[in-house]
């Protein structure tokens, strides 16, 4: 008995797919099958071309520049959305996390704000901003506000009295208060907002770019539709996976590298 | 108004017996909390003396005010009435004169055990180098050398409250006020924990006011040992702990089965449940 475990663990082990290809082996799955199921025209191309199409239809995109025209324009207004969202959440999350007063005054306001749909807001930055750049990334802008913003100011609420009266057992400045004690302590809920953000962000953008737009991966999605390519449509889609779980996983990265002292189930070895 | 029936200047030593250096006195505090029939008398006229190397232990049931006491103590709440006199001045709000070490270890868990330990002194701007031998010394002092540059979260519970004492004697206060440090530790963590803080106290003669409700305890680390009761919290008894000093010849499980350990015990006992005016 005492012998068959460790033979049983070792066959186990024979058989283990390293952890990080385990994430890759369903949509592996999906695509081959994918690919079958079109090659022995049991789907109609035109309607779901093969993955293999999707494939080429890119690659022509990226020889004739088209693919970088529009993947630079969309990542420019997500970028340029975070940026300003998550600057204007920053600076109210921390005053009204901070302050009791701020947080009277302003927390009420914003909340019922929130409870609009961003979308709803598209007509009136259109009509205010015109059809051009400043609607679509203010609108962006709008949707990353809130999850950081909310976050945020969670966070500074919910940071530990006992932390704080440390600091103050030792006389720190307000300065060296909100530096050495709230922002590491504030930091990981932060981070959960600024990931929630961006996502937020790449769905804004496809409405923005679905609501008139001349370049874009969003424009390409209705382009793809009007002229009957399905396989720009699915392309484009492809390519907004792609990118959002880039710039994602570049901030989980950050994440993991700033949040390295949390002794959490997720960071197990 | 409080000192009214005295002649003698606060920071005098009363008890002939303690006739040395006085660090920290306690004059006539009263606490009260609310008003009316809601009003809660926390303290009545607790005097107390702490001279220099003196280990007090405060034993009380929950609610006799001991930790009330430590907050008066620490600056924390001020008094209804009375003063605290840190080396005779007046002690009215939270300083460097005082640490206090609480039941749990409060660590920053994003600093190393190092970075924990030097915290305060680095706050207060102290260069690098005195820094890195202040710190050296005390890890070095609790035992946690070895632990230096790991997270708290990688520490055990006693080795955590071993790097919060640490930080509080790094601070380098007059007086260290501890809140029942070892209550929230397993029995054996706590006994090695209370054989750690005696060689810690002997090697630096800090003062140290401990509460605990653990005779025992009070019994194995004090000099003196307070007695408080509660409605209103007060002081009922104060002894001199006979045992003190007697864990540098003889082991704690050796000093549990003599005679006379075990009598004080079952009187200190029976005086923390005793009856009002007991």
């Amino acid at each position: 008995m005492s012998l068959a475990i460790p033979r049983r663990r070792s066959a186990k082990q024979r058989l283990a797919i390293p952890r990080p290809l385990q994430g890759w082996l369903l949509p592996i799955a999906l695509v081959v099958a994918w690919e079958l199921l079109s090659r022995l025209g049991l789907v109609a191309p035109n309607l779901l071309p093969a993955p293999t199409t999707v494939l080429q239809t890119i690659l022509t995109m990226a020889r004739s520049g088209e693919l970088f025209r529009h993947v630079g324009i969309t990542l420019y207004r997500v970028v340029l959305g975070f940026g300003i969202g998550t600057l204007v959440a920053t600076v109210l999350g921390a005053l009204t996390g901070y302050s009791r007063t701020a947080h009277a005054y302003l927390d009420p306001l914003l909340q019922a704000l929130r409870n609009i749909p961003s979308i709803a807001w598209v007509p009136l930055f259109i009509l205010w901003l015109g059809i051009y750049e400043s609607s679509k990334v203010t609108l962006i802008a709008v949707g990353v506000f809130f999850p950081v913003y909310l976050n945020l100011m969670s966070g500074i609420q919910g940071v530990d009295r006992k932390l704080v009266e440390v600091g103050k057992i030792y006389r720190l400045s307000q300065l060296q208060l909100v530096r050495r004690v709230f922002l590491p302590a504030t930091l990981p809920a932060y981070l959960v907002g600024l990931r929630n953000g961006l996502g937020l962000g790449w769905m804004f953008v496809v409405a923005a770019e679905l609501m008139g737009a001349s370049q874009g991966l969003g424009y390409l999605l209705i382009d793809g539709q009007t002229t009957g390519r399905p396989a720009v449509i699915i392309a484009s889609i492809v390519l907004f996976a792609l990118l959002g779980k880039l710039t994602d996983s570049g901030l989980s990265a950050i994440s993991q590298r700033l949040l390295y002292w949390q002794d959490s189930y997720g960071a197990r070895g | 108004m409080a000192f009214s029936s005295r002649t003698t200047s606060p920071a005098t030593v009363q008890n002939p017996s303690l006739s040395q250096d006085v660090v920290v006195a306690l004059r006539d505090i009263n606490l009260h909390f609310g008003n009316g029939a809601q009003r809660v008398e926390a303290l009545r006229s607790v005097n107390l003396d702490l001279v220099a190397e003196d280990f007090v232990c405060v034993l009380g049931s929950s609610g006799c005010g001991k930790t009330s006491l430590l907050r008066v103590l620490a600056g924390y709440q001020p008094p209804t009435a009375g003063a605290v006199y840190i080396d005779g001045k007046s002690h009215n709000a939270p300083n460097a004169a005082v640490g206090v070490v609480f039941q749990r270890p409060n660590l920053l868990p994003w600093l190393s055990i190092a970075a924990n330990v030097g915290f305060g002194p680095k706050m207060q701007g102290e260069p690098d180098f005195k820094l890195r031998q202040r710190v050296a010394h005390y890890l070095d002092l609790v035992g946690l050398t070895d632990a230096s540059q790991r997270l708290p979260h990688q520490l055990s519970g006693g080795m955590q409250q071993r790097a919060a004492i640490a930080r509080t004697l790094a601070a380098n206060p007059r007086v260290v006020l501890m809140d029942e440090p070892f209550g929230a530790l397993d029995a054996l963590t706590r006994e090695s924990m209370q054989l750690h803080l005696h060689k810690i106290w002997q090697q630096t003669q800090k003062t140290i006011f401990f509460i605990t409700h653990d005779v025992e305890e009070a019994l194995i680390l004090a000099t003196r040992i307070v007695v408080m009761h509660s409605h209103p919290g007060r002081i009922v008894q104060q002894i001199p702990n006979p045992f003190r000093n007697v864990l540098n010849s003889m082991s704690v499980s050796d000093l549990r089965t003599m005679p006379e350990f075990i009598r004080l015990r079952q009187r200190l006992v029976s005086a923390i449940h005793s009856v009002e005016g007991g």
